[in-house]
């Protein structure tokens, strides 16, 4: 996906004093009670690194979690911390220098997947992967979001909606064409639906046989639905940039296009980010409660295999499966996948830390956009790597297309012969008559 | 006024003071930051988040098993120094008879001899926790003037304390004064420094569980 990107923009340079206030500005408006209480009370243990593939693999200390956000930490104690007086009277704790932030670019954006395998950890109880989230709002106002290409990307979607600037009149014909070569109606823009699918831009590029598989499985069951081209790319690269805006302007697109054909179900993709994003913040960006439920596509699966709407054949298989860390450990949807490949007679062989305690891919929170964090991204990779043979499975399973790509990219530089495959296309390619 | 009669006296009273003082205006600095609102909708109900935030004050004090070959050392040093430093303050004759006083609860102590075995676990765990964290590569890098102090001002009034049971290296009155101004010093210092994870670890654990809790996610 990223061969074709070609960066428009030049590197971010060291910011001046002015974009240094910004970052101060974007660091200092996230400091809630809980981004406050969190910072507060690490004890500096050191834990949070033993749980994190960065740094397991690596052995670097500069990849300890917690040290990730000293930027953002040090604008706490200096700024907002009840004793910031004194820090900044006694000049305990010096003000961020351009120079600084800079260094840290590559430590916030290019080693964390926001994964929360440390907030796992923590025995403090702090949600680190909450606190990269936010520190990297600073960043970004501080115009050090990696250009290469995640800043593009984001810059493109808060223009147009869609990372790759896909167009309404593009996106119809993508899916007319979609439904033509697998042979699946497709319902597109109409003016009422209870579900309305949305899609990863990943799936675009990629994976288009996923939105077919949306497709025949909605028709299966009889759904009334409709893909909305007002509002349609769930992907929200600029939750990973580090945008607000555009985060709030992705996430409000799709929310008015749903509440649009007045739908009761908006379902989320095969990704895990765009799920964390719509089923948790999305309400908030809007004001209030969302007049429809969020649902990712496997928590949306495993409820109508349970209530009966869906039937599968059973097939012949044994596999493992990748949990995504947004849907499982942070999403509460640890329990779905596994009930849909239970109802499909696949024997799971699970990997030796599964479920919550799984190990990211390497590619979640925008490093899959990073260009230059590529060997980085693979050492981290090798975990999973190793965990999938010692299953002695050739297939893996997931329900995220980012994972799916950073799993497919791994095994192709080392010559992995696993086979990665979506959950979602599973079960539509074994829907019962 | 001997040393006794102050720390005993105006020191006990000045290190209470200060230590309320800074205890509720760290707490208010904190708490009363503006809080985020929340609309999306629940996995769970109030009450389900609440269990979930009581959950994880409790569940984050042993960790998931997949941790316990990484992290072993640290756990069980920081465990043994915790049970230790609790069984002396909770077991030891003088203390729960310095409770008695306070709030007329008592319960019967451990043997003086137990307490010094303790005490001398307790020390060592906490010299071993300083040499980790002097030369262990992720903890050096974290640790701040922040993390050596506190551990000072704890490791003062738990030597002191052995230094009083033995009564070896200077007269009872003394080694008592002293062990009662570093512990003082632990209860001044302890608003301002990490010290203060003894309080925030219940609001941390809970708020992370709660929201966890919020999400269905595991607590």
């Amino acid at each position: 996906m990223n061969a074709n990107i070609k960066p428009p923009m030049p590197a971010a340079k060291t910011p001046d004093a002015s974009q240094v206030e910004l970052a101060m500005h974007g660091f200092v408006s996230d400091f809630g009670p809980t981004a406050a209480l969190a910072l507060e009370s690490c004890v500096h243990c050191g834990r949070c690194a033993e749980a994190c593939h960065f740094y397991v693999q690596t052995g670097e200390a500069k990849y300890t979690p917690i040290h990730k956000i000293e930027p953002f930490k040090q604008a706490y104690e200096r700024e907002v911390s009840p004793f910031a007086f004194a820090y900044r009277m006694l000049g305990l704790v010096p003000k961020i220098s351009g120079a600084e932030l800079e260094s840290w670019q590559s430590l916030i954006y290019d080693s964390c997947n926001m994964c929360g395998r440390c907030s796992l950890i923590c025995p403090m109880g702090i949600d680190i992967a909450d606190l990269v989230e936010q520190a990297r709002h600073g960043m970004f106002e501080a115009g050090l979001t990696p250009q290469d290409y995640l800043g593009v990307l984001a810059e493109k979607e808060h223009a147009t909606g869609s990372p790759f600037g896909l167009t309404v009149t593009k996106f119809q014909e993508m899916l007319h064409t979609i439904g033509v070569e697998h042979g699946v109606t497709m319902h597109v823009d109409e003016a009422r639906a209870d579900i309305v699918p949305t899609v990863s831009s990943i799936d675009l590029k990629a994976y288009p046989s996923s939105m077919a598989a949306i497709a025949k499985i909605l028709n299966h069951i009889g759904a009334s639905w409709t893909f909305r081209t007002d509002g349609f790319d769930a992907d929200n690269v600029s939750l990973t940039a580090g945008d607000r805006a555009g985060q709030r302007a992705t996430t409000l697109g799709i929310v008015q296009s749903a509440i649009a054909c007045q739908a009761k179900t908006l379902l989320m993709p095969e990704c895990g980010h765009s799920f964390t994003e719509m089923r948790w913040e999305a309400a908030n960006e809007f004001g209030k409660e969302l007049p429809f439920r969020v649902m990712q596509i496997t928590e949306f699966l495993a409820e109508a295999l349970a209530d009966g709407r869906l039937r599968v054949n059973k097939v012949q298989q044994r596999a493992t499966y990748h949990d995504a860390c947004q849907v499982s450990r942070r999403g509460g949807a640890t329990a779905a996948p596994r009930a849909i490949l239970k109802a499909l007679g696949v024997e799971l062989h699970e990997l030796e830390d599964a479920g919550d305690e799984s190990w990211c891919c390497g590619g979640g929170g925008g490093v899959a956009l990073i260009n230059r964090a590529a060997p980085l991204r693979e050492k981290a990779f090798q975990i999973k790597q190793r965990q999938v043979e010692a299953t002695g499975m050739d297939t893996v399973y997931t329900s995220c297309s980012g994972c799916r790509q950073t799993l497919e990219h791994g095994g192709k530089a080392t010559q992995w012969n696993k086979s990665v495959a979506s959950l979602l296309e599973l079960v539509a390619d074994n829907l019962k008559d | 006024m001997t040393l006794l009669d102050f720390a005993r006296g105006i020191g006990l009273q000045v290190a209470v003071l200060i230590m309320i003082a800074g205890l509720f205006w760290r707490a208010a600095g904190v708490f009363l930051l503006r809080r985020r609102s929340q609309h999306s909708l629940a996995r769970t109900s109030l009450i389900g988040r609440i269990a979930g935030g009581a959950t994880m004050i409790f569940s984050r004090s042993i960790p998931r098993r997949t941790f316990w070959p990484r992290i072993g050392v640290s756990v069980a040093l920081s465990t043994i120094f915790h049970v230790g430093f609790f069984a002396i303050i909770f077991g030891g004759a003088p203390h729960i008879l310095i409770i008695h006083e306070l709030t007329g609860l008592s319960w019967p102590n451990l043997p003086k001899g137990l307490v010094v075995i303790i005490s001398g676990l307790t020390l060592a765990a906490m010299i071993a926790m300083l040499i980790r964290r002097i030369f262990h590569p992720v903890m050096r890098l974290l640790s701040t003037a922040d993390d050596y102090l506190t551990w000072l001002f704890v490791f003062l009034p738990v030597l002191s304390g052995i230094l009083l049971s033995g009564e070896t290296v200077a007269g009872y009155e003394t080694l008592l004064a002293l062990h009662i101004l570093s512990v003082e010093l632990m209860m001044v210092w302890l608003p301002f420094g990490k010290l203060m994870h003894g309080m925030l670890v219940f609001a941390s654990r809970g708020a992370m569980g709660f929201n966890f809790a919020r999400k269905g996610a595991a607590t």
